[in-house]
């Protein structure tokens, strides 16, 4: 295949980011690649506040339900992370804290069914500069430190109160230990099954009782929040076994401890667990499926490259995303389009490439919902089930059909803007294909969508015809098989 | 050309196969596959049903001492019987529906439903009857575990999900489910209208068929959106069925009266799903709010169910319909003080059609506190489970769909099995 730099360059930035609209490619383009892999690294934790954007003209649009309220409803924390996904101009800091929500899937449902909807949005999605007791949302967690050390993540996850109601830390207490978190941490978060025993789920357990919340300020103000405590009367103070080293000298042992310091032993286990060579392999078979590609399986030598560096880094996502991303594997031609896209990541990249003037963010949802992904609700802990299995016949549908409802209403914008390709249909089907970087299509697919230009009568490119295959052109590409591919 | 979606989920890339063979029907290919014309319709009613209400033991004191301001009076239950501990059992007052259907013989009524060491958690308690799995439930549904058994081709609507999403019981490793809400939403937009929205959906059912070999993974999204594109007709035509009886303007009905369309219009459609939320009582319980709440809930349950049965006894397809309904939990046997009830454990379920073996199954529980029977648990609080759940699953996988329980579910669960189908 002919690749060019460009190419590379709209490669790199669907995959590490959402897609680009037509003018964030024409500056991007002007990039070298190392220098475009720095530039979506390298946001610092202060990069420009997209949000402020929000109901400005010329951006994604959002719909009020008696106001915006994006920290305390959760359709309008759908609607802002999707802006921010759309707008953002660290767009890897959004798809980091996307995966994060899949790889530590954890669902709004259970949060407001305990607390109702207004703690479940608040646990999930409040910014903390926004919230009124400065409560941080678990999304935003991973917003922070999604390209931090992964070993801090993962504490701050433990300790993370959405965390700790999703899998009933909450109800772990010594007389009657909760495996729930224990279980996940290794079998989901960290090294996986086949690493561990059942004997370990057990101390595991143990290990974190009195891992629980408070509530702090008075219940029903606005100064209430949900935080972590760690109650040391609920800890179990005995030692515990594992089968694996939880320290560096080799032992297996996590010593007795006083209750008051007892908390000591989660935190030795998050530590050795992400460190556990088994952990490294893991989260590099994943950002393999992730960032280059699900139809060839992992390459073990590439496998092994990235979790070499993840464990020289100390874990440390920012460098271990550096070296994915300038590997050979993931600049192979080859693996271009070849990562199923999840719903959020078509509907955000369909946004870019065809237009969001005037188009509301809140129309996405419950397409979104047909195409079997809504943000904050994955449906299990396991997270979303990836790559083939988004593609039902009814999540498919839904997918035609939003990229239909897109065009429809963008069908006036890019009327004008193909206008310039009006003399022939192969001019304009070129002008889309472009507009959505499509890859080539097979011939099969170009001659049927010449046909659709000149169904209905000769191509003249008058201003009717133009407004109705513009559209009709737009939507056939993006509802293809081709697109729901990144 | 046919593309095979399971042959590519089941063994990726290199066992991909295209198949020339067509099916012109692919409801044929139902029928072939199981040699009847049966179907299930699952009814969940989720937030976990307060049992108690539902099949009253209104001859038990503690039932009206435990629950002074929700316990339904002994006048107005609907007598359905002594169960075989003697003890004598109504339904609710709003389910005058299920009492016509239960004195048709066509109502098993199964009490105290539950597993060991019941989860009271409404995502962790569905998880458990959905996959069958109380071990593990994070698995396959039992439904999908159906589904994938079934032999080459499986139709795409072989299943129909009458909800917004896929329920964990019909998510299955290779077969999957549509849901399909409102039977006019599956369908096939454009950005242009009249003729120029059927120059769109020719030319995307054009581009659909392409199989590029080269590349299995395009010409598995193509081939599911052939299978959309070749559904979207036969999903249609459910929407124009009328029935023969009316439905009411309410979700369920409306959801059973589509399921009733696509039985009645035999588009092939073995399982279906529907749903009914609302039954997280921990209020809204009050005996005097004939109208509201509970008695509510009860009435569409009980006139939609009589809906559909009358709709499909009419059309002579009864015999082949089969409604199984179940909940997460049941409920705590006390009244709480807000005119509810919390999350509990044991509950009953129901099975409605011509071909259920009507009546009341299991005991109920006493609910003397002091448990003077065994049939309560957590100190007398809740009700304990007499019937494990995976027997009926197991009872309607190898009685009624004719497959295979033991491979189903995982094991052998057959035994104390309500003998209703």
């Amino acid at each position: 295949m002919q690749t060019s730099q460009w190419q590379l360059l709209e490669h790199l930035i669907r995959r590490a980011g959402f897609g680009a609209t037509p003018e964030e490619r024409n500056s991007f383009e002007e990039l070298t690649y190392r220098q475009a892999v720095a530039s979506l690294l390298n946001f610092g934790p202060t990069s420009r506040d997209i949000d402020a954007r929000i109901g400005t003209p010329g951006y994604l649009g959002f719909t009020s339900r008696n106001g915006f309220t994006p920290n305390t409803v959760i359709a309008d924390a759908r609607q802002r992370w999707i802006f921010r996904m759309v707008h953002s101009p660290a767009p890897l800091r959004e798809k980091m804290a996307l995966l994060w929500h899949h790889h530590f899937a954890t669902a709004y449902s259970k949060l407001a069914g305990s607390f109702g909807a207004v703690e479940g949005t608040r646990l999930m999605a409040a910014k903390p500069s926004e919230d009124t007791a400065g409560v941080r949302g678990q999304i935003e967690l991973f917003r922070e430190q999604g390209l931090g050390k992964f070993s801090d993540l993962l504490v701050e996850v433990a300790r993370d109160p959405a965390m700790i109601v999703w899998l009933d830390g909450n109800t772990n207490i010594k007389s009657r230990p909760q495996e729930n978190f224990g279980r996940e941490l290794m079998e989901l978060f960290t090294f996986g099954i086949g690493n561990y025993t059942e004997e370990d789920v057990y101390a595991a357990a143990r290990v974190f009782t009195g891992w629980n919340l408070t509530l702090l300020g008075t219940r029903n103000t606005p100064s209430a929040r949900y935080a972590f405590n760690y109650r040391s009367a609920q800890h179990d103070t005995a030692a515990k076994t594992f089968t694996f080293p939880i320290y560096s000298s080799g032992s297996k042992v996590i010593p007795a401890r006083a209750a008051t310091t007892g908390m000591q032993d989660g935190l030795d286990l998050i530590a050795a667990l992400a460190v556990h060579p088994e952990t490294a392999r893991r989260l590099s078979r994943r950002l393999w499926t992730w960032f280059v590609s699900e139809v060839s399986p992992p390459d073990e030598a590439w496998v092994e490259k990235i979790a070499g560096v993840y464990l020289s880094s100390g874990t440390d996502m920012r460098q271990v995303l550096r070296e994915v991303l300038l590997s050979a594997q993931f600049r192979d031609p080859a693996h271009y389009f070849q990562r199923y896209a999840w719903p959020v990541e078509f509907v955000v990249r369909s946004l870019k490439e065809v237009g969001h003037v005037g188009f509301s963010a809140n129309d996405a949802l419950t397409p979104m919902l047909n195409m079997g992904q809504s943000l904050f609700e994955p449906p299990d802990v396991n997270g979303w089930a990836l790559g083939p299995q988004w593609f039902s016949t009814g999540g498919m549908l839904a997918r035609m059909n939003f990229v239909s409802a897109l065009a429809t209403n963008q069908r006036f914008e890019l009327r004008n803007a193909a206008r310039p390709f009006r003399q022939t249909p192969q001019a304009v089907i070129e002008w889309a294909m472009r507009k959505t970087t499509m890859p080539e299509v097979p011939a099969h697919v170009y001659n049927a969508l010449v046909d659709y230009t000149r169904a209905g009568g000769n191509w003249t490119g008058s201003e009717t015809q133009l407004l109705n295959k513009a559209a009709g052109v737009v939507h056939l590409l993006t509802g293809s098989g081709e697109y729901q591919f990144i | 050309m046919k593309f095979t979606r399971r042959q590519f989920v089941k063994g990726g890339v290199t066992a991909f196969t295209v198949s020339c063979v067509a099916p012109a029907f692919l409801s044929d290919i139902a029928r072939a596959q199981g040699a009847s014309r049966r179907n299930l319709v699952v009814l969940y009613l989720s937030g976990g049903n307060d049992s108690l209400s539902t099949l009253i033991p209104y001859g038990d004191s503690f039932y009206y001492s435990r629950r002074p301001g929700i316990a339904v009076p002994a006048a107005n239950v609907l007598q359905v019987g002594t169960d075989l501990s003697g003890k004598v059992l109504g339904l609710h007052p709003r389910l005058t529906g299920l009492k016509q259907i239960f004195d048709q013989g066509d109502l098993a009524l199964m009490q105290r439903m539950g597993y060991p060491n019941q989860s009271r958690s409404h995502f962790h308690g569905t998880d458990i009857w959905s996959t069958a799995n109380p071990a593990n439930s994070s698995g396959t549904g039992w439904l999908g575990r159906y589904l994938d058994a079934l032999p080459d081709p499986v139709d795409p609507l072989v299943g129909w999900s009458t909800v917004r999403e896929v329920p964990h019981s019909l998510k299955g490793r290779e077969v999957s489910v549509p849901a399909i809400p409102s039977v006019t939403g599956y369908a096939f937009l454009s950005p242009n209208s009249g003729v120029e929205a059927t120059y769109s959906r020719t030319t995307m059912a054009t581009i659909a068929s392409h199989v590029p070999v080269d590349r299995p993974h395009v010409a598995f999204v193509n081939g599911t959106s052939q299978a959309a594109m070749a559904t979207l007709d036969r999903v249609a035509s459910v929407g124009t069925y009328t029935g023969t009886v009316a439905y009411a303007n309410n979700g369920l009905a409306q959801a059973l009266k589509a399921v009733a369309g696509a039985i009645a219009k035999g588009i092939g459609t073995k399982v279906f799903w529907v749903q009914l939320g609302g039954f997280d009582t921990h209020s809204n319980q009050r005996v005097t709010d004939a109208n509201a709440g509970y008695a509510n809930l009860m009435g569409t349950v009980g006139d939609s169910l009589l809906s559909f049965y009358n709709d499909m006894r009419n059309q002579g397809l009864h015999d082949d319909t089969l409604v199984l309904q179940f909940s997460e939990f049941g409920r705590r046997i006390s009244e709480n003080g807000s005119q509810g009830t919390d999350h509990g454990s044991a509950g009953t379920m129901m099975a409605l059609g011509g071909g259920v073996r009507g009546g009341l199954y299991g005991t109920a529980p006493n609910l003397d506190p002091n448990n003077v029977d065994g049939s309560l648990e957590n100190s007398g609080n809740d009700v304990s489970y007499e019937t494990d759940f995976r027997s009926v699953y197991a009872r309607v996988l190898d009685g009624w769909l004719g497959a295979d329980s033991i491979a189903i579910l995982g094991g052998n669960f057959k035994a104390g099995a309500p003998n209703i189908v």
